[in-house]
């Protein structure tokens, strides 16, 4: 049976846990604030035009289009100033991972012409090359437009914006309570596993650790339905009734019609090619 | 679980986006119609609850940690409908600002973990606490085992999908375009760990929080925020049966052979040996039939063999046709069965 070691078992990875993602809650309009090209544009354009860049990735069946829409994310960065190393913490290196363990074995398993022997007689073919591939590829070149949108747009407006894409408005307002809310129930939840782990004594088994961790749950549950209540009684002393409306403050320029209208148009091209 | 863009193909995550289209209509008027007001805050806030809950290592037997989802407990809690739209709206959260699952991919998301997930939790949650007090034992039981099967239901959905996607779209060269592995590399692959580690952090969690609701506030486990309408045709049902009916043709997709369900003739085609080699790990095979099975299986001859009526040429056709009949041959023997028992009765 494990045992709980102090400052390594579930209660401080699930603290360490909290308390990053609490971070990567807090942190993540970071960018959208600094001066630079994405942040310039009006966020409407920008979930059209980096939207199409996405399907247009998910729909080649090119490579070299794909590396170059990759490229071209780059550059979208570079000239946003968001810095690279950003840039693949929070759109490449986790699916990475998880898609080379996927693909990889695609290399080997995949029929088609042994183009590399290795030993024990396991081969890499030409097919499965191209497919693992074409698989990285494409998972990580569609990872990098939204990334660049969430770092190059605070959210609320991101939300807010979806109503271009005709989502209806209560959505869009449970949408962004639910970011709010999310960030309140992160801190509620750290406070809580750092208030249980400053006042444990001894070593816990495995056992009296689910037992603690569920009655955790239990806890930050209970919170969240008089959380609920709560929001619902002040949205009331505010005069909701049911109905919400959206204020819209954007305003689209020349500049942002352009981007609306050239990135689509750009990213399907590769679509057409033969 | 969560499908990252490029896995599947446009087409399957257009067709997952209109395949989960009803079900958030459907649930939306439900749940409206219910919580009118109240819908936003809770919606919310439950979604936002599944989103921190998935952050929570829970500590399983052997030393492992896993990662609940909340399926179970929000489907227990908040009933099937309102729950589809709570984790369906933590997907898309987690989709759009942290990058947990693809954009293309909400729907196909969406449609495995919150809508399959929520269905499969409550049919399994209802049936085994029919007539179970708030308080009693079995809802704890019934509440782990229904977050376990809901989790797995969704799992599987997205091995088929991923499964399905080399069969269905290749490059000129017949390399695979999206999620390379077919059906028989995808469903092992995905549900060993569903099985074991997720699922059982499922049920933990699931059980372990009825346990606390029902020592702190056991009216949540009346259905209170539920929207389950009161039955009262069985229109829906023939309506689901219809639908089941329109995708037994899926069978077909699946690669190899269904293993153990070989007949005598099979072990004389080549083409159905090697199938059978390649799905009993490339044991040899005898040159004739077992004697034992080569008699037994000469005593009935099928009137409909491999479901596949004789003047039908469409293979999908006629597995539906035999689903239809086999369907109409169950309900027609349980109406004979009930009105012997009412007669019996009377």
């Amino acid at each position: 049976m494990s045992q709980f070691v102090p400052g390594s078992g579930f209660l401080a990875r699930t603290a360490s846990d909290l308390h990053a993602a609490a971070r990567k809650t807090f942190y993540a309009d970071e960018f959208a604030h600094t001066p630079g090209f994405l942040q310039s544009l009006d966020p409407r354009s920008k979930i059209v035009g980096l939207g199409a860049m996405v399907l247009a990735a998910s729909s080649t069946r090119h490579p070299e289009a794909l590396a170059a829409m990759l490229v071209f994310g780059l550059l979208l960065a570079i000239a946003s100033r968001i810095p690279l190393k950003v840039l693949a913490a929070r759109a490449w290196a986790g699916i990475f991972l998880l898609t080379f363990v996927l693909a990889g074995p695609a290399m080997f398993t995949t029929p088609g012409n042994p183009i590399i022997q290795l030993p024990f007689g396991i081969q890499i073919t030409d097919h499965g090359l191209k497919t693992a591939a074409l698989l990285i590829l494409r998972v990580e070149t569609a990872a990098t437009f939204p990334a660049l949108l969430i770092l190059s747009t605070p959210w609320m407006h991101v939300l807010k914006a979806l109503r271009v894409l005709r989502v209806p408005v209560a959505l869009v307002v449970i949408l962004a309570l639910t970011c709010r809310y999310i960030v309140l129930l992160l801190q509620t939840a750290q406070d809580m596993f750092e208030a249980r782990e400053s006042r444990r004594i001894g070593i816990l088994s495995t056992k009296q650790q689910r037992q603690m961790a569920t009655s955790s749950v239990g806890v930050l549950f209970t919170k969240t339905l008089v959380l609920s209540e709560e929001v619902y009684l002040a949205m009331r002393a505010r005069g909701y009734n049911g109905d919400v409306f959206l204020l819209q403050t954007f305003r689209m320029r020349p500049r942002d019609w352009a981007v609306a209208i050239a990135m689509p148009a750009g990213a399907f091209l590769p679509l057409l090619l033969k | 679980m969560h499908i990252p863009d490029g896995y599947l193909s446009p087409s399957t995550c257009a067709a997952l986006y209109v395949g989960a289209a009803p079900f958030w209509y459907v649930a939306a008027k439900r749940t409206n119609r219910l919580l009118h007001s109240r819908l936003m805050p809770r919606i919310s806030l439950f979604a936002a609850f599944s989103f921190v809950l998935m952050m929570f290592n829970i500590p399983l037997p052997g030393g492992t940690t896993g990662h609940a989802t909340g399926i179970g407990i929000a489907t227990v809690v908040l009933g099937p409908w309102a729950s589809m739209l709570s984790i369906s709206v933590a997907l898309a959260i987690q989709a759009i600002i942290f990058g947990d699952g693809g954009i293309t991919a909400i729907g196909a998301n969406c449609f495995n973990i919150a809508i399959l997930g929520s269905l499969a939790t409550w049919g399994v949650y209802k049936l085994l606490t029919v007539s179970a007090a708030a308080g009693s034992p079995r809802r704890v039981f019934a509440a782990g085992l229904a977050g376990y099967v809901g989790l797995n239901v969704a799992a599987l959905a997205t091995a088929i999908e991923f499964g399905i996607q080399p069969s269905l779209f290749r490059d000129a060269n017949g390399a695979p375009l999206y999620a390379p592995y077919p059906l028989h590399i995808a469903i092992p692959a995905m549900m060993i760990g569903h099985l074991t580690i997720a699922g059982l952090a499922e049920f933990f969690v699931a059980s372990g929080l009825t346990a606390f609701i029902q020592r702190t506030d056991p009216t949540l486990l009346g259905n209170a925020t539920t929207t389950e309408p009161q039955q009262t045709s069985t229109r829906r049902l023939w309506m689901v049966l219809g639908i089941l009916l329109m995708l037994t043709p899926l069978g077909i997709l699946a690669a190899g052979t269904a293993w153990g369900e070989w007949g005598a003739s099979d072990f004389a085609d080549p083409e159905a040996r090697k199938q059978i080699a390649a799905a009993s790990l490339n044991a040899p095979l005898p040159v004739h039939p077992p004697q034992g099975l080569a008699k037994l299986s000469s005593i009935w001859t099928a009137p409909v063999p491999d479901y596949a009526p004789v003047f039908l040429k469409s293979e999908s056709f006629g597995y539906m046709m035999s689903g239809i009949f086999g369907v109409g041959l169950v309900i027609f023997a349980s109406q004979i069965v009930a009105w012997i028992v009412r007669r019996a009765r009377t």
